[in-house]
């Protein structure tokens, strides 16, 4: 496999049977990953984009085809080899954050890196660095109900990424969010992918897509378009709102 | 801009100087900033069509200038404008009017349009949520016009994304 791709699909395939009659939801996806990328994949719902990345990051087996998880043949594995592999590898974000009810913020967070074979120090000062990362030091002994759905995403996005992980997976982050929050996550992945963190999210959200270096589009199970989005107007030259939105006069 | 400036002048009478100061005031980098020409241009225009009528203030060391002020008939059809429902936004007419024709011609598949324009979509939001970054959140008028670009903007995504389904038998 080619150096410093994270992720490498061939011919990944995914066929649901229900009552018999087989559905195919991912029909033969071949992508790559790069190192550092921050890749988005688009496409109505039931296109298969939730399932593609939910292969990607093992939590659904393939029907055929490749999964190559940094260097690693991944799709092979048993299911424990897969749960370790994603323990090291991967961290997952839900549109649902997914947190431990009955566990702090500072818990929730420390869990995975615990799991992970962290000591108890080195799992605290990640979990320090993390929610003070994501303005969240004051909420660390909090319960996750008593958090807005920005925060408890915050939350989630500092335990995927307890574990130091080769990729993040996120599955429409900002789906629940209003748009106050929901900018507050966009600005994290943002953060992170400018410190080199290597991300594949399935968003229905353009803001989320736009901030990608490549976008994905899925449609009936099958790549349809893999490019970079085209800049308007050059970094060079911000200007104001009234540059780039025509007011009629 | 003629009834933006009536607006104004409903507020207040004013020069054109400070017209075009109160729009800057008002909507910051949010409004194009206004020509001061085009300005005078569209209060002559006004005070031909008896909406406004202008007196002449003496000023020492300088010519006089010009106070403009709202007459009865810039009050009513300023209120016309504040009454009436505004004209909403139509499809991309261009956009769709290509996605419809060009395939007939043979010069381009749809499939192959519908891309094109996605990903200028995106780069086009993408300037907007840096301009978001860029703006004063005290600035109200400017966010919030803002925030209306960017949710136009994911409709038209929206709805490419349902032109795109439409193509797949």
């Amino acid at each position: 496999m080619q150096s410093g791709a994270v992720v490498r699909t061939v011919n990944l395939v995914k066929i649901y049977q229900t009552g018999g009659l087989p559905v195919p939801a991912v029909r033969g996806v071949d992508l790559e990953v790069a190192d550092g990328e921050f890749v988005a994949i688009m496409g109505p719902s039931g296109s298969g984009k939730s399932t593609l990345i939910h292969m990607i990051g093992g939590l659904d087996t393939r029907t055929s085809g490749e999964i190559w998880l940094d260097g690693q043949r991944a799709d092979t594995l048993s299911e424990s080899g897969w749960a370790v592999l994603r323990r090291e590898k991967v961290g997952f974000v839900f549109q649902f954050f997914n947190l431990v009810a009955t566990m702090t913020v500072a818990d929730n967070v420390e869990l995975p890196a615990l799991l992970g074979g962290a000591s108890a120090r080195q799992a605290r000062e990640r979990r320090e660095y993390l929610l003070g990362e994501l303005g969240l030091t004051e909420r660390a002994e909090a319960a996750p109900a008593q958090l807005s759905g920005g925060e408890q995403q915050r939350v989630a996005l500092a335990r995927a990424l307890a574990n130091q992980p080769r990729l993040l997976l996120a599955d429409e982050p900002t789906g629940n969010l209003d748009s106050r929050n929901g900018r507050d996550v966009l600005r994290l992945l943002r953060d992170i992918h400018e410190k080199g963190q290597t991300i594949i999210v399935v968003t229905h959200d353009a803001k989320v897509a736009g901030m990608a270096d490549r976008v994905v589009m899925l449609l009936d199970g099958q790549i349809v378009d893999d490019g970079r989005s085209v800049r308007r107007t050059s970094s060079k030259r911000p200007g104001g709102a009234g540059d780039v939105i025509e007011l009629r006069g | 801009m003629r009834l933006h400036l009536l607006a104004l002048l409903a507020k207040e009478p004013a020069h054109g100087y400070e017209l075009k100061q109160a729009l800057e005031l008002t909507f910051g980098s949010a409004y194009p900033s206004p020509n001061i020409g085009q300005i005078y241009v569209t209060l002559g225009r006004l005070e031909k069509d008896g909406l406004i009528r202008a007196v002449d203030v003496e000023q020492s060391n300088r010519p006089n200038k010009k106070v403009y002020y709202l007459t009865a008939a810039g009050r009513e059809a300023l209120d016309a404008w504040v009454d009436e429902p505004t004209e909403g936004p139509r499809v991309r007419d261009e956009f769709f009017m290509k996605l419809i024709l060009a395939p007939l011609t043979g010069i381009a598949d749809r499939m192959t349009l519908i891309n094109r324009q996605r990903r200028h979509y995106l780069g086009l939001m993408r300037d907007l949520t840096d301009l978001t970054e860029a703006t004063d959140p005290a600035n109200r008028p400017a966010m919030l016009l803002i925030e209306g670009a960017m949710l136009h903007l994911q409709a038209d995504l929206d709805w490419l994304e349902r032109c795109q389904e439409d193509l797949t038998p």
